[in-house]
Parts: C-alpha cells; structure tokens; sequence
C-alpha cells in the first residue's frame, strides 16, 4: 500500500488526492504575488538598524535621486492612517510610521516605490539613518525588562489554573521533580515570503496578500484607512505556508495601500526574507519552572507549571499553555502561574500550536525524568496518570483515546523492546535512544458560512472564505460536499480566499475543517432538502410523491430508501431549475448569538474546548529514534512515529500530511529552530535560511502516522476535532527523552545541538 | 542591487582582457557571487562571464600520476569521474558533501575555490565588518558566533573559510595555475592562494585583480586512494561544515609512513595541519595516536565565546577521519 494514502478506517474519509495536487506541482497556482495587476509600482521596506531609539535624521535624497524611483512614504507621510490596535486583527499596536520611536530590530521607517523591483530595492539600500541609539533588553533574562502577572492581563488567560493545595502536596510527595526548561525565539519562515498587493479602483481597494483571515485583514484594513467594510476587498487564494504568521495583519499593509492612493497606482511589496524576521511576528522565547510529585507507584499527586513569555513593550500578548497542561492528566493537586516579560521586540504571535509545542515540552520532558527517577516506563508513567477527567474543573473529556494512541503506537515502534538503560543501545559508532510523549491540542470551532450550488448538469460549487494554506482544506471542504450531495469529488469546485464570498474563520488554531465544513454540511443538506423536495413535488417520475424524509443521495442518484431512484439530473431537469443554491450559516453551540454578524465584521469567536460543558482534545502519542554519533554527537532521527485520535478524518491523505509534516515540524523546533539575537546590539543575526535552519529531506528519516478511529459528534455536527497543530506537539519532548535514553545527558533547553552533547574531552 | 554591465568572454585573452577594467568580477556558476550582489555586499560594475571559454578549461584530465581539473569543471562533473570515484576518494566525498547537487551543477571548480565567508555579519545588514567595510570593526568577535573559526583567526576577523573542496586540495598538495600579466600563466602552491585575516580581512587571496585560475593539478601519491573526507553539521545534508576533517594516509601494516591532514569549518582560510602530521608520522594509528595528533592540530586554537565547542569537536572530527581512513581497504 502507498503510505501516503492510508486506508480509511472507521469514521474516516477515502484519501483521495488534493483537489489542487497538478495546480501546486506545476506552478499554476497562483499566490498573491504572483496575480498579474496591470501598471504596478514596486515598493521595499526600509528597516532600522537598531532595536531601540529614535530616528533623529532619515536622508532620504540618494533614494529619491535613483533612477525610476517614484514616490517614498514616510515619517510625516501617514497622517490620512490610523494607528493599529493590538488585538486578533493586528497583531501589534505600532503604527512605526506614525512616530520616530524604534520599539525592536528592523523595524518600518520608510516604504520607497520605484518603476521596477530591482530600482526601489537599490533606494532603499541608499537611505541612511541616524539614531539616538538606547541600549536593548531583549532577551528574557536581559537586565531592563518589566515583569508581569499574565493573568487578566492577555486574551489567553483569565485566571491561573489551579486545584488543591499543590505545596502541600508537593511536600508531602516521596518523589519529587524541580527543574527550568527553555524554548528559544523561533520565526515561522513560510517559504511564500510575505507580500502585499494594493489596487485602487474608484475609491475602492483590493489588497491581494497570503492571509489566514480575509475577513480579518478586511476590517483591519478598512479601519486603518477609514474606509467603509464595503470599500474594501482582500484576496489570498493560495497561501505558501503560513504557521500563524499570516494571522493578523501587519502595519505594512495600511502603508503599502497609503503608497498605492497617493500614486494613484497598484503598488506590490514583497518582503525581503531578512525583513520578515523583524516585520512579522514570530514564536516568543519561554521559560518554565515544573515541578512534579508523586507516590512511589507512579500516581502524580501534585504539579506546578509556572511560565515566563517574551512579549514587546507595547502589547501584552501571551500564549498560556498552562491551559492545556494543567488538564492533560489526573493529577493531584494543581498550581500554576504565567508571566510575561516586556521587553525591546516586535510583539510576538501565533505560531503553529502556540501554546501546546513550548508548555507541553517541559512537562514532558519532566515526566521522563520522573519515570526514570521512579524506575518505570515513561510510557507505563503516563498510562498510570490517564484521567477521563480533567483535574481543574473535574469536568469530563468529550473523548479521549490516549491509551489506545500509546498502546498501538508502542506496538508499531517496538517501544517494548528498548533497554531502558540511558546509553546502553549502540550500533557501530551510533548511540540510539528512544523516547516518547504525548501530544495534545484543543479542539476549537467557531462560526462560519458557506454557499453551495447544485448545477444541473451534477457540478457542484461550494464558496467559503476560507484559506488554503497548504491544509487541504479546499479538498476536504470539497469532499464534504461530494459526499453529502453524491456526486464525484472531481464535479465539485471551490472557492475560497476572497471577502466576496461567505465569511469564514481565521485559519488558526486548527479549527477551519471542524467549522467550515460544518458550514458546507449545513449548505448541502439545505441543498438535498430542496432537491428531495422537488423530486417528490413532480408530477411525475419515478419520486413522485414519495417521503422526502427517507430520501437519500448517492452515486448521482437520489434514492427513495425503497429501491427507486432518479438520476439527479433528471430531478432537476424536470423541476425546471437550472440549479439549487443554498447559503448556510454554522453558529457552534456555545457561541455567542452575534457570532455570525462579528464574523462579517472581521471577528472570529471560537468557541474554546475548556468552554464547554466536557472539554475536547486531540490526542496522540508521539515516538522518537535518535542516533547520536559516539565520537562527534551529530544528531540524526531516523524514525519518527505518531499515532492520534482526532475524531472524524475528513480525509486519510490530507491528515496524514498535516500529522507527518507536524512531526517534522516538531522536530525541527526542538533540534535546529532558533532566532539568534546578537547580545550588544539586540538584533537578528540570522535572519536567513543559511543559518535558521530548518530540515532537509536528508534529515527526515521514516516517518510513520498511525490515524485511530474516533467518533465523536459532540464536538461539532462534522465530528471533526482538527489536527492542523497536533501532530508537532510533544514531538521536542520525545525528542529530547530520546537523547537521554542515548546517552545518559538531560538537556532541557531547546534547541538541542550537538555541542550539548560534547562532553569532556573524549566523547566516545 | 546596483546596476551592472555584462560581457561574456569567448577566449581567455578577451576575458583577461575585459577584466583589467577596475570593478570588474568574473562569474562562472555565479552561486556564490549572485548571492552577495543581491545583498549588496559585492558590488562590481562589470561581470564577465568565463562560462564561454574554450572546453579545456571546463575539461578532467586524470591519469596514474596525476589529476588536472580545468577551473571551469563543474563541482557534479568532477564527483562524478570514474578515476576521481576510485583514486581521490577524498576530493570526490568534499564536493559530494558540498551544496545541494542542483548547486553542484552550477557551481564550478574555480569559483568554489574563492567563494565568500558565510559569516552572518559579512551579509550587511548594518552590521560591523572589516571584511566588509575596512576598519568598521568586526560584529562577530563579541556577537553570534557559533559558526566561526578558532584557527588563523586575527582580532580583526574570526570568519571561517566555508569550502570543503578546499581542504583536500590543501591536503594533497595541489597546485593552481593563473593566468593573467603578461607572460606565461604562473603556477603557485594551492596553499598560498588563501591570505590568512591578520589586519587586512578584505583581502582574502593572493590573486592581482585580473587574474583568472584556469587549472587545479593534484599530484597522485601513495597515500591519496586511502582518504577520506569526515564533515560534521547540524543537518544531515546542505550546511556548511561546523568541522570537518580531511585525511590521507599511507600506511606500512599499521604504521603511518605518510599522512596529509586538513581540516575546515573551523579556521579563516583553508588549513594544513602539519602539527598533526608530525606526530603520525612513523608511528602506529591508534586510539591514543590519533588524539594526540588532534591535540597537536588544535593546540594554537583560539575560542570566541560561541564556537569554544569547535575545539573538542574538531579533535574528534580528525581522530574519527584518521580512524576511518586506517579502516579503508586502499
Ligand atoms: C546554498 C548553498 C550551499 C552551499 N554549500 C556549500 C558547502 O557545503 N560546501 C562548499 O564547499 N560550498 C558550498 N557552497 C558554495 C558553492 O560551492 C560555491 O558557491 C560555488 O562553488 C561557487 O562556484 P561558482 O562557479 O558558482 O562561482 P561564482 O559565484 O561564479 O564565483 C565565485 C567567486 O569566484 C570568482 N571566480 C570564479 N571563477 C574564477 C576563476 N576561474 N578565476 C578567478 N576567479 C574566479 C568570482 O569572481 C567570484 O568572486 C554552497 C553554496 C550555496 C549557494
Ligand atoms: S568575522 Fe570577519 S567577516 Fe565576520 S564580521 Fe568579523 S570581520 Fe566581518
């Protein structure tokens, strides 16, 4: 069998092949750089030098004298904009255009517009600046940096989690865990660099740009230009990778569109890949404090998760993941507390499991440790500590399957056959090690809606604002209609990526198949209604008059449940109409009432899995090979393996994708991602892809995804709970487990290289 | 990137010719020289393309004595060659750890020879850097330098020479010929066309502007069939070379009657370690002599900071290279 096309089990859907598998491989689909607009002007970014000050002179006249320079946009230029607000629609409250102030590194002080590419990026590169230069503190534990309680202070976090007394607990505990964990500054580096595309047209503005929230980057456009929603179009039909960093909008947009009306003509930026390290936001640093007790059976009595997050001086952003942690087993009695540190950064943001891949790694990594000090599996550790509740609120789990991931995951890995001795497995000069965790992320859903057309020659149209960010979501979103209104997924088309179509939510927290596709269900079954409806209304044919209710649609053919049938063309045909269309709105319970009207204004309300009256999860067990070199401690992985519940696999191709690229993902966090900064002058050094490294296909061995069958309707009328950001949760942990069970060396500072390893003089 | 004029070269004398114009750069591959235009690093005003000369220079000549590689040889031409495969086991395993094979088929001998620092700093960017921008003084000493160089360094630059063809050619001894002035092309020691840093990092090999490599000769001795190449990096595959150690012996029983060792990623030009030599030497590999010999190779290292871990790493990148070379069956 093909591996990438896994069979179906129960409550999973066939794997058919991406709906835009030939447009990707053959270069036609088109990103939104790549739309050809008539008459456009190019503009690049002029960054700062230095990642706190003020601008005291910016010489602008070597830039303006270049050949085919058009028009610069700068300090003064941007009073007609208003500044961005901090929030899920910007990311940051900078307008780095509105005052002389450098809040971080590379930060905006000029756009220059010229004839060509080439003629603006050789301005920009002429504009010097003078600074009053102030020292930076940038690093979590720079002197200079304010602390802060996190909670009540960010979106993400009302109040600490907590159960119990956990000191006392803790104290009472025989076995006891304490120790500091790490996670560096990581960028998201999509390989579409970021890019804004602005037309004006009769004072309406079209900004192409790779976005996850059309609608999202609509409202905060029109509000930073004063312009009506109406006025406003934004387009992004295929996105080239995203992680989170194409979530909000940046102040770049309001400013590239600003350039494009005061030049009456389309202007097109695309960001360098330097810039979009300190124009974009990015993974902030954290740092953790875990301590675990627990009774010498291995029974977890007590756990305290405190965290410490990077974030700018601007904006209080967190990411919380105690949310997640401190309900993840049946723990004891539960203390936690995170805080966030200002410091001289851009703000950060979402990126990919935002807060699961850095909260869940040092309490995985923790539990290792506690198995080995308690002599006992770590798998055994975690099976002992499975809980069908949560310990905060006690509420119960809508489904959750972890056993049934480690037990079948083990199986495949030949976990059992792992000497649990660190350092005592070898072949040549190769230590390996094994080591395992678990993944976990929430299951999110918000409003959505979709339209979809039923054609009479058996085509089907579905139209959701959604975005194809290299999820699969056009397919999955396509299959869900293919399959409900029976017809081939090839006779579906889809449209996604354009405020002109039905509103969608950002395609962030791995929500967009579980809602959108609850949307086109709703649609479709409007749909079948209408055509079951018309095929019994006839006057004659083979339906007449028969019970709409026991009608069914397959294959072409809607089917009486009594052994007649009419082909659905000919329903429609003899109805007279030349297609049913139907819009549909998908508001999840729990939402709030005006769910659907915040979302055409921009606003997606999730509705969040500790909202509900039984959380949900996804879950999965994550296994780890590592090879170490005896003598120079390369790190190499040449198997990795997962298997998860996530519900309802909307497709086994496309999952098993998003689940093996989350794993390779989750490796290259814990073994090669990280955003250096220079420690005098609080600057990106790497800012590139020569030494931000991420994997090559060199350094991805096998890797294996094992998808169990789960039902689980209680989440959602699809049953889906969403795996776009599980598959790299727990992967840095196991990782990390696995280095230690190699060679004896706890490492609990991500990322992990080969220096960490080099112990002494003589390594072998 | 500032404009540029382009003429392309059919014969040497016109490219020599072209290229006594001040600002003038050649391109071959234009991998390495493309990269830092864009970054406005290198700024020439005129490029001319030597891709276009005659094929003697593009060609391998290989024999039992000798391997003689025109300048304009592609790096996958040249890892390719049945005789390089089997005689220089050495030079083929440094261009196939090179680069990625799509660079390989662009990227020509001569050109790799004299590609750029891969310093982070280097790239501008606003950063300080005397290779750079003479005299503006140098980032990496204080800042990120993990990737930097502990041998050769000067308090003006510690940027690591990136090249791993570079190490072999060190270690056996080859020559290069030049082309250029006026009279016959001069022939000179590979080991003298890097400068080491001292004060002026800028300049970075003994080439007067104008002159052009147009050969590569390899002497064939007893001891290139048993050699090998160890490079060590974060990735699997497409990085340059944290340290790598390039070896070759000749060997009586277990004796080392001769040996040739070089290592990179971890000094500013392309480096002969004769220490190490010295002490394997009519002694027998082993263990303990090749920890030694690494110790010799290290012992003038200079840490920085970042890169400290380099100098244990690169004494065990030699012992495993002299190790496995003792255990090939040459
Ligand atoms: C992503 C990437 C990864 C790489 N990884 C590695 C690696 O792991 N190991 C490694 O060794 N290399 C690596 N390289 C470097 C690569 O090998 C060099 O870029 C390449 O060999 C340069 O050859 P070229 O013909 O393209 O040179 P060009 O870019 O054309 O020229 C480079 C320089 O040499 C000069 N020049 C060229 N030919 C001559 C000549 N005959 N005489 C005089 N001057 C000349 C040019 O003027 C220019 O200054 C990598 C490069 C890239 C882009
Ligand atoms: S090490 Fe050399 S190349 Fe790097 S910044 Fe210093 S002077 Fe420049």
């Amino acid at each position: 069998m093909n591996p990438a096309t896994p069979a179906p089990r129960e409550n999973q859907g066939a794997p058919l092949e991406r709906v835009d598998a030939r447009l990707k491989v053959t270069g036609e689909a088109r990103y939104a750089a790549d739309i050809a607009v008539a008459n456009l002007a190019y503009g690049v970014l002029v960054t700062s030098t230095v990642a706190r000050g003020a601008v005291s002179e910016l010489s602008l006249e070597a830039a303006r004298a270049t050949p085919g320079v058009l028009d610069i946009v700068s300090y003064d230029d941007v009073r007609e904009l208003r500044k961005p607000t901090f929030g899920m629609g910007s990311y940051t409250s900078l307008g780095p255009l509105h005052e002389r102030r450098i809040f971080h590194d590379g930060q905006i002080m000029a756009l220059v517009v010229a004839e060509t590419y080439q003629a603006a990026e050789e301005a920009a590169a002429s504009v010097t600046a003078r600074y009053a230069q102030e020292p930076a503190s940038a690093e979590l534990d720079s002197p200079g940096t304010e602390e802060l309680d996190a909670a009540g202070k960010v979106a993400m976090l009302k109040k600490d989690p907590a159960s119990g007394d956990f000191e006392q607990a803790y104290q009472a505990a025989p076995v006891r865990i304490d120790a500091e964990y790490r996670t560096p500054t990581q960028t998201h580096n999509p390989i579409e660099l970021f890019s804004t595309t602005a037309v004006w047209s009769d004072g309406q503005l079209t900004v192409y740009e790779p976005t996850q929230s059309v609608y999202g980057f609509r409202s905060e456009i029109a509000k930073q230009l004063n312009l009506d929603l109406a006025q406003v179009r934004v387009v992004s039909p295929y996105v080239g990778g995203s992680f989170g960093s194409k979530g909000p909008l940046t102040p770049r947009t309001a400013i590239v569109a600003l350039a494009a009306r005061r030049l009456g003509r389309p202007v097109r930026c695309v960001v360098s890949r330097a810039q979009g390290f300190t124009t974009q936001p990015y993974r902030a640093p954290t740092r953790h404090h875990i301590r675990l007790g627990a009774t010498r059976d291995g029974t977890i009595s007590a756990f305290s998760h405190e965290a410490w997050e990077l974030t700018s001086r601007l904006d209080n952003y967190a990411v919380a993941g105690t949310k997640t942690t401190t309900r993840l087993y049946g723990y004891g009695a539960v203390a936690s507390k995170v805080r966030i540190v200002r410091a001289d950064r851009q703000t950060p943001a979402f990126m990919r499991s935002p807060p699961e891949l850095p909260y869940v790694f040092p309490l995985e990594t923790a539990l290792d440790e506690l198995a080995y000090a308690l002599g006992m599996d770590p798998l055994d550790l975690r099976l002992k500590n499975d809980s069908q509740r949560e310990p905060i609120e006690g509420k119960p789990f809508s489904s959750r399957h972890l056993k049934e991931c480690y037990e079948e995951g083990a199986a495949a890995f030949r976990w059992r056959e792992r000497n649990p001795r660190p350092a005592s497995m070898r072949e040549g000069d190769w230590l390996i090690g094994f080591g395992c965790a678990t993944a976990v992320y929430p299951t999110n859903v918000a409003a959505a809606a979709a339209r979809v057309r039923l054609a009479a020659d058996g085509t089907v149209r579905v139209q959701s604002a959604s975005h194809e960010i290299g999820t699969g979501i056009r397919t999955v979103a396509g299959q869900m209609a293919a399959e409900r209104l029976g017809v081939p997924l090839a006779a579906v088309s889809v449209e996604m990526g354009d405020t002109n179509l039905p509103p969608a939510p950002t395609s962030g927290g791995s929500n967009s198949t579980a809602s959108v596709c609850s949307a086109v269900l709703k649609a479709c079954d409007q749909v079948r209604a209408r055509l079951f409806q018309a095929a019994s209304a006839a006057k004659s044919g083979p339906l007449a008059g028969r019970d709409v209710s026991r009608m069914t649609l397959r294959d072409g053919t809607v089917l009486a449940g009594d052994g007649a049938s009419q082909p659905l063309q000919q329903v429609l045909g003899a109805s007279g109409a030349g297609a049913i269309e139907e819009y549909a709105e998908f508001v999840p319970s729990g939402a709030p009432v005006d769910a659907m009207q915040k979302l055409y204004r921009g606003q997606t309300t999730m509705v969040r899995s500790e909202e509900r009256p039984a959380v949900s999860f996804a879950f999965g067990a994550e296994f780890v090979e590592v090879r170490i070199h005896a003598r120079t401690r390369e790190i190499r992985v040449p198997r990795l393996l997962g298997a998860f519940a996530a519900g309802r696999i909307m497709n086994t191709r496309t999952a098993r994708s998003q689940l093996m690229g989350g794993m390779i993902f989750g490796m290259s966090s814990a073994l090669l991602e990280s955003t250096e900064l220079d420690p005098r002058s609080a600057r990106i050094v790497n800012a590139d892809l020569q030494d931000y490294l991420v994997p090559v296909n060199a350094d991805t061995g096998t890797v294996e995804v094992i998808m169990l069958s789960e039902t689980d309707t209680s989440v959602n009328p699809a049953g889906v709970k969403g795996l776009g950001e599980l598959g790299d949760v727990g992967t840095n942990a196991a990782l990390a487990n696995a280095v230690f069970h190699a060679t004896g060396k706890r490492l609990r500072n991500l990322p992990i290289r080969l220096e960490d390893l080099l112990g002494g003089d003589s390594a072998a | 990137m500032q404009p540029f004029e382009y003429r392309r070269a059919p014969t040497l004398d016109a490219a020599l010719a072209e290229a006594r114009a001040a600002a003038t750069a050649y391109i071959a591959g234009g991998t390495n020289l493309v990269d830092y235009m864009t970054l406005g690093v290198l700024r020439p005003q005129t490029l001319v393309d030597i891709n276009h000369l005659p094929q003697s220079y593009a060609q391998i000549d290989a024999s039992e004595t000798r391997l003689r590689l025109g300048a304009l040889v592609r790096m996958s031409q040249a890892e390719e060659h049945p005789l390089i495969r089997e005689r220089y086991p050495l030079i083929r395993d440094t261009l196939l750890l090179a680069a990625s094979r799509q660079i390989r088929n662009m990227a020509s001998l001569g050109g790799n020879l004299l590609q750029q620092t891969r310093c982070e700093y280097f790239r501008g960017r606003g950063f300080a850097c005397n290779r750079r921008e003479p005299g503006s003084g140098c980032a990496a000493l204080e800042g990120v330098n993990r990737p930097h160089a502990v041998l050769g360094t000067s308090e003006s630059c510690i940027a690591t020479y990136p090249g791993d063809f570079a190490q072999a050619l060190i270690a056996l001894d080859a020559t290069v010929e030049i082309a250029g002035g006026r009279g016959a092309p001069r022939r000179v020691p590979f080991a003298s066309l890097h400068r080491l840093p001292g004060d002026t990092p800028h300049i970075q090999h003994s080439l007067a502007p104008g002159e052009l490599i147009t050969y590569i000769d390899v002497p064939a001795g007893p001891w290139t069939r048993r050699s090998r190449y160890v490079k060590v990096r974060d990735r699997e595959s497409y990085e340059f070379a944290l340290a790598s150690a390039a070896v070759a012996l000749q060997l009586e029983g277990e004796m080392v009657r001769e040996a040739r060792v070089a290592l990179g990623g971890v000094a500013t030009v392309p480096w002969r370690a004769r220490e190490a030599e010295e002490v394997l030497r009519g002694a027998v590999l082993d263990e303990s002599l090749a920890q030694r010999a690494a110790a010799a190779a290290f012992a003038a290292a200079a840490p920085r900071g970042h890169n400290a871990f380099k100098i244990p790493l690169g004494r065990e990148t030699l012992v495993r290279a002299l190790l496995e070379a003792r255990s090939m069956s040459a």
